[in-house]
């Protein structure tokens, strides 16, 4: 699914994000990205999702190499991709339904398809009794699944979320962690940049370790750190 | 593209439009000032154009001859007038009826030309037609070289005046409208940059969801087009209804001066604004699609 051949990412203000990084995510997988904030785990979900180009090495989605996509090619590998963000990033004047229907709009989908498939996802996130409400009238988790039902809406093959937890509580946060676990048993990828310790130990998933730019651990069914 | 996406982009187009209300009004506003006046100087010239035309027979040249011409003499002149290319017709006047003439037009005080039979100072001439007015100066000049001819006489200065009045008024106008018109593009392609500053949250939210550019740009583009529209419907309005109104009331007024009146022309004009409108309102807010969208 992700094939990434010695990336390295150098910005142009000379930060050296990414360094010399190989890495290779199968179809089906739930892999954590752990390390310390700056280690370059948003970098690489950049190159992934072609916001940033690496400046050395090739990256791979689907056989694909990203950085020869067209500019209208860009489109079609973020439609593959869902993403889930630590700050949800939903629109705050439409409802939770309207969001998600959103997402559906923006790719062409017809009016039928639309009020066919958006209940159908909200009510697999725990969300049918709030499909009218506004995003500042949910708490955090449940804009999250609003999110996270945004994210699949369109049977994306990947879900690239970014510290989904990073905002809410611990037991709010065991709830997305189902929800996750879920949406992958049913074959979608998961990839998860987070820094819950608490739940990358009790998952048992496979675990890369980034540290200033490079993977230091790629563990199947580790744990968020060796030390200690 | 599916009817929900085309309603789509005509709901968020209007959205914008007010939620940057003033600043719309501000673009319409000159959108319709510019075109009003293109629409203006474009009647002005066409008008000034059909005059000269009217002129065209209006104005003769009359080349007066030296006494003593034969008749001869003159009938050879005659034909050589001609056949003069751009010529369309020559009449001879002679010298007794063109005294005769005169009489006429003085109606009740023809007295004062008693006693004018025996010793008439009127010489022979010529009346000429030309077949266009912008030929006539250049006409009458190749005439006073002409043997026998003693003067030239044609409307001169209203030819030049007239041809001068329109050359102006296609400067003028030419000139205002383009600086106008840099204005309204200038002036919509910043409430594009408005909206689109408004709504980067969502232009953002739209690239990750996998829009592609062009259904992101297509709603500020119909937004600019709407603008240029609202602007160009406007000032049509205006030149079409002034215009007609005003050919009324000329017609009342002034019955012997004749203004262009074929709809067909006003049409034509009022639909001219609307696309130029249109397209103003487009190119305006492609620049700051341009700038401010990327992938």
């Amino acid at each position: 699914m992700i094939q990434l051949y010695n990336v390295s990412k150098i910005y142009s203000n000379g930060v050296k994000a990414l360094n010399d990084v190989t890495l290779h995510v199968r179809k089906g997988e739930f892999v954590f990205l752990v390390g310390p904030s700056g280690a370059g785990k948003s970098s690489l979900i950049k190159i992934v999702f072609r916001e940033e180009l690496p400046s050395r090495g090739q990256a791979l989605f689907s056989g694909k190499n990203i950085a020869r996509l067209k500019g209208r090619e860009i489109p079609h590998l973020r439609r593959k991709i869902g993403m889930v963000f630590q700050d949800f990033r939903l629109l705050p004047q439409k409802t939770a339904y309207e969001n998600v229907a959103f997402a559906m709009q923006v790719v062409g989908a017809g009016k039928r398809a639309i009020r066919n498939r958006v209940p159908e996802v909200l009510a697999q996130v725990g969300l049918e009794e709030k499909t009218g409400m506004m995003p500042a009238q949910l708490s955090g988790g449940e804009q999250q699944r609003v999110c996270i039902a945004r994210a699949i809406v369109n049977n994306p093959v990947m879900i690239i979320a970014d510290e989904p937890t990073g905002n809410l509580d611990p037991d709010t946060s065991w709830e997305l962690m189902n929800l996750f676990n879920e949406i992958n048993s049913k074959g979608t990828t998961i990839v998860m940049a987070t820094h819950a310790r608490e739940i990358v130990d009790t998952m048992k998933k496979r675990v890369l370790s980034m540290t200033a730019g490079r993977i230091t651990r790629d563990e199947e069914g580790g744990v968020y750190s060796n030390e200690s | 593209m599916s009817l929900n996406t085309l309603g789509y982009y005509w709901r968020e187009a209007f959205l914008s439009i007010f939620r940057n209300g003033w600043l719309s009004l501000a673009s319409v506003g000159t959108v319709t000032i510019s075109l009003l006046i293109l629409g203006i100087s474009v009647l002005l010239v066409m008008n000034a154009q059909a005059f000269t035309k009217s002129l065209e027979s209006g104005v003769e040249i009359r080349v007066f001859l030296e006494n003593g011409a034969t008749r001869e003499e003159i009938r050879d002149m005659e034909k050589e007038l001609k056949k003069t290319p751009g010529v369309a017709t020559v009449e001879f006047v002679s010298r007794d009826e063109a005294l005769e003439e005169m009489r006429e037009n003085l109606g009740d005080r023809k007295d004062i030309l008693e006693g004018l039979e025996e010793d008439n100072p009127l010489p022979d001439a010529f009346k000429i037609k030309a077949e266009k007015a912008n030929d006539v100066p250049a006409l009458a000049s190749q005439m006073e070289k002409l043997e026998k001819v003693d003067q030239v006489n044609y409307g001169r200065g209203i030819v030049e005046k007239l041809l001068a009045v329109i050359k102006w008024v296609r400067l003028a106008g030419g000139g205002l409208m383009v600086i106008l018109g840099v204005a309204a593009l200038l002036l919509i392609s910043t409430t594009i940059r408005l909206s689109l500053f408004a709504r980067r949250r969502e232009i953002g939210i739209m690239k990750f969801l996998g829009a592609t550019n062009w259904f992101v740009r297509f709603p500020f583009l119909l937004e600019g087009m709407i603008l240029g529209f609202v602007g160009a419907a406007i000032a049509s309005s205006v030149v079409y209804l002034g215009y007609v109104s005003l050919v009324n009331r000329l017609d009342e007024v002034l019955p012997f001066v004749t203004l262009v009146t074929d709809r067909q022309i006003l049409l034509t004009v009022t639909g001219g604004l609307m696309g130029i409108g249109i397209v103003v309102g487009a190119l305006g807010s492609a620049f700051s699609v341009r700038k401010y969208i990327q992938v």
